[in-house]
């Protein structure tokens, strides 16, 4: 330590190279607790050898790293969306509803728009809304229950049952063709007529989770094929209120308390409604569903009892999933181009958890 | 669901009332309808509002206008009222094959300003979208009458002699010069509409002046100004009843501008099967007993005076007398066919939201379908085994299940699409392949090995089902990595055998091209092959850009149901 009095005569005749600092560098050693006289590595882990030869009460270990991540499972994964689906099933089986025999993805016109009510020329059977199929084009007209069709025919054509029809001209052809189907409800018509024809009529709650297809312009949210949620109750005397209250046992099981009915229109239903929620992270009504209440020109020609009423419901697979997973884009969910690391983080689905 | 574009000033000048954008939301919310967007052109703030498929009286700001003031109490539902005219319309037999039907009306000392010539005009547009079904069913034209003089022929003649000056063209034309000029237009997509056919359909007044060409183009001569006052209405269709209602609907919308509001005169339209005075604009009743109209909506507590009320407000005028309601169904509600229409409308008026809920009383035992109650165990097996389940179309291309997996045979069995908007919905899957296939190549960045599968439906034709084709449950799944793992997905094939409990399988060496020479198998169940196994071929693995080696398994799960 120089003191300040000789430190510019210090620089000067650094300066004229008469001298240069020579550094000293001296330690003081004293044993630390952990001396020892021979030289040993720390382990990273205990192993079967150490536990065998007892060897693991001499060594020192490592400290572990508790802010690194653990090791990655190596594990099979099932698809988010099927999750949901499951949730969905377990809600309906819970309910006691039955499941459809849905697997029948080609459908003809006459299930699935004639059977329904729906009319000939309606814009939902044209082609840029309906997959119409090449081969094989027709269902063999042999292969519809005659006198069924006859009555369908003449409710389109002429009305009957209390109604006024449509007042057109009904083709066989147009039943005929085959198509992909646009809704369960193709499959849910059939399911009801088989009632109808038994001698004495039992009252049925069902569902179907499955595929449907549509023709449309696609987009962000909308994909040619999706799944579509169907519930269906038929029994004598019910109303809308049967329908609300069904409504509501079956959200409240998705953690979906508050909802709001608005008046719609399907042609194959009257009254109907749309099924609105109240979503708290967007804080507005966000729609969730469809219903209604069959039309007594869809029921009646099937031969079901005058007074029961088939009340319905339908919601999408994919959207609920796509809100609750905050996805956007409909082919981060479901196709060829899912992430699979998605599906692989995807958690336990717990649909009444919001 | 058709929208329609309203100017927000004009409808809350009608209503009476300037609402906020929530409050008229809630109001459209209650009515069925829903306002879809507000946007501004020209300075001018426009609702875009979604409008039920089914109503047409509310598909112009007079309409729903109109139905929102009786829905509020702040109108009286008006009478439409059809007065006897002089006008008459020939209906020539030469239209039967090409457009048959044609019905006419006149409104009367009308008063336009811009805002409802729009109007008038939009509306026009609309049905012509709609229920005209792009004008192929229903088309529309409105003349200005004074311009004309009956009595009016509709005919089908054949092109070339049909010669006048179409609507803002300076020339006459024939009616081929017309079409090759309105090809490079907005109407060209009307033209197919009737050409090719051997007769165009045309209407003519008693000095042989063209109207229109319908569905293409109405005539210079007859077109309507703001200053028009009597306007001639003809509607010519292939649907008869989409015709009336078209009429009806163009009527009782604008028939609130004429000097005496809501009159329309007639017109005498004769024809071979006789003569009839349009437009229909008809009123039909319907008995009802009041409590009965309660039961659908779950509706309590309603004296027959007030249901008859509550009908009145959504524009069917009724009446109570004892128990029973006389309800009034007027031209404006052709979408009332039976009497379950009125109960929606009767419960729309009292409320949805304000139903009592009540849950059906229905014991029930819940049931799964034994096939998928199976795949979900057989996903489960898959899934422990280490396989990362996936979720793919089944629409694709006809490549992608035959030359793509060097499998020419696939199409013929195969379900063939009539009108795919790409090659991507060409047929229905015969295979899972192709899906796991695109997967592995979208996802070539995931750790190897890459285990994936699928338990899916496939589509067959098949000649013993009521359509023609079949739907089969299939396994799929495929090891992709460094190796191909073959050995891999015939241990996956195993551990499928045995969660099945099935010991009557065994497998033995394909031909199919498919797969790498001496790499593939079949899978036997008993004699009967139920799928296959093996290392894909390297022009597969080309085919979807797929640079790893890949072993994949395919069977059937439908004997096992």
């Amino acid at each position: 330590v120089l003191s300040s009095g000789i430190n510019a005569e210090y620089g000067d005749v650094k300066k004229r190279k008469l001298i240069s600092p020579v550094v000293t560098k001296f330690y003081k050693v004293t044993k630390g607790p952990g001396f020892s006289t021979t030289i040993q590595r720390p382990e990273a882990d205990l192993t079967a050898e150490m536990l065998q030869d007892g060897s693991w009460k001499s060594k020192t270990f490592k400290d572990y790293n508790f802010a690194a991540r653990g090791a990655p499972m190596t594990s099979g994964y099932l698809h988010p969306l099927l999750k949901v689906r499951a949730e969905y099933r377990r809600i309906f089986l819970d309910m006691g509803f039955s499941e459809m025999p849905t697997a029948q993805f080609v459908e003809n016109g006459f299930w699935n728009f004639d059977a329904l009510f729906q009319p000939q020329q309606h814009p939902a059977r044209d082609a840029h809304d309906t997959f119409f199929i090449s081969d094989p084009a027709l269902t063999k007209e042999a292969k519809f229950p005659s006198d069924y069709l006859e009555r369908v025919k003449t409710t389109h054509e002429k009305g009957g049952y209390g109604s006024t029809g449509y007042d057109y001209d009904w083709k066989v052809v147009e039943a005929q063709k085959n198509i992909l189907r646009t809704h369960t409800t193709a499959v849910s018509a059939r399911m009801l007529y088989k009632i109808a024809q038994q001698p004495e009529f039992k009252p049925v709650k069902m569902f179907s989770i499955d595929r449907v297809f549509r023709n449309e312009t696609l987009d962000a949210t909308h994909l040619a094929e999706f799944h579509q949620i169907e519930g269906v109750v038929a029994d004598r005397n019910l109303n809308l209120g049967h329908l609300i209250g069904i409504l509501h046992t079956f959200f409240k099981k998705l953690g979906i308390e508050k909802l709001k009915f608005k008046p719609a229109y399907n042609p194959y239903t009257e009254p109907s409604m749309e099924i609105f929620s109240y979503h708290e992270g967007l804080k507005k009504w966000v729609e969730i569903g469809n219903s209604g209440i069959f039309r007594p020109e869809m029921l009646l020609p099937m031969g079901l009892p005058a007074d029961v009423n088939v009340i319905a419901w339908g919601l999408s697979l994919e959207r609920p999933t796509m809100i609750k997973c905050g996805i956007n884009n409909i082919r981060e969910l479901i196709g060829p181009k899912v992430n699979l690391n998605m599906v692989q983080d995807f958690p336990i689905c717990r649909v009444n958890k919001a | 669901m058709p929208t329609i574009s309203v100017t927000r000033d004009v409808l809350y000048e009608r209503l009476g009332k300037t609402f906020t954008d929530e409050d008229f939301e809630d109001e459209c919310f209650d009515f069925g309808i829903e306002l879809d967007d507000i946007v501004e052109e020209n300075n001018v703030v426009k609702f875009k509002i979604d409008i039920p498929a089914n109503r047409y009286d509310l598909l112009c700001v007079e309409g729903l206008s109109r139905a929102m003031n009786v829905f509020r109490d702040r109108m009286i539902v008006p009478k439409f009222t059809v007065v006897p005219g002089k006008e008459k319309l020939i209906v020539d037999d030469s239209v039967s094959g090409v457009r048959p039907y044609c019905v006419a009306a006149v409104l009367r000392d009308m008063k336009f300003t811009e805002e409802s010539y729009n109007s008038f005009i939009l509306l026009q547009d609309k049905l012509h979208q709609n229920i005209g079904r792009e004008r192929s069913l229903v088309s529309i034209g409105t003349h200005d009458l004074d311009t004309i003089q009956g009595p009016f022929t509709y005919q089908a003649l054949a092109p070339e002699q049909i010669k006048f000056q179409p609507l803002n063209q300076d020339s006459v034309m024939t009616a081929p010069e017309m079409f090759e000029k309105f090809r490079q237009t907005y109407l060209k997509p009307y033209l197919q509409i009737i050409e090719g056919k051997p007769l165009y359909p045309l209407i003519t007044d008693a000095n042989g002046v063209v109207l229109s060409l319908p569905p293409i183009i109405n005539g210079e001569h007859s077109k309507i100004t703001l200053d028009t006052k009597n306007v001639f209405i003809e509607v010519t269709a292939c649907d008869r009843a989409k015709c009336r209602i078209v009429i009806d609907t163009i009527c009782s919308m604008f028939s609130e501008y004429c000097s005496t509001p809501f009159t329309c005169e007639s017109v005498t339209v004769e024809s071979s099967s006789g003569s009839v005075q349009t437009p229909p604009m008809k009123y039909q009743t319907m008995e009802c007993n009041a409590a009965q109209l309660c039961t659908k909506g779950g509706i309590t507590g309603l004296t027959p005076d007030s249901v008859a009320d509550h009908l009145t407000k959504m524009f069917l005028p009724s009446k109570a007398v004892g128990e029973q309601v006389t309800v009034e169904i007027g031209p404006t509600r052709h979408d009332v066919l039976h009497q379950c229409d009125v109960e929606e409308d009767l419960a729309i008026a009292y409320g949805y939201n304000n139903i009592t809920e009540q849950v059906p009383n229905l014991n029930t035992i819940g049931a799964e379908q034994e096939c998928n109650k199976l795949s979900d165990a057989i996903r489960e097996e898959l899934a422990r085994a280490g396989f990362t389940e996936v979720l793919t179309f089944s629409l694709c291309s006809r490549d992608d299940i035959s030359t793509s997996l060097r499998n020419g045979k696939a199409l013929e069995e195969a379900v063939q699409i009539a009108n795919p908007k790409s090659n991507e919905f060409q047929v229905v899957r015969t295979s899972l392949l192709p899906g796991i296939l695109k997967t592995a190549s979208c996802n070539r960045k995931m750790p190897l090995p890459l285990k994936l599968f699928e338990v899916s439906d496939v589509v067959f034709k098949s000649e013993d089902t009521e359509t023609g084709s079949k739907n089969q449950r299939k396994i799929c799944a495929l090891f992709s990595g460094k190796t191909s793992g073959f050995e891999v997905v015939h241990g996956l094939l195993d551990r499928i055998m045995l969660s099945l409990s099935e010991t009557n399988y065994s497998i033995r060496a394909s031909e199919e091209s498919m797969f790498f020479t001496g790499r593939g198998a079949d899978i036997l169940l008993g004699t009967e092959k139920i799928g296959h196994l093996g290392i894909l071929h390297p022009e597969v693995l080309e085919n979807f850009e797929i640079s790893l080696p890949c072993s994949v398994l395919e069977m059937s799960l439908e004997p096992f149901v």
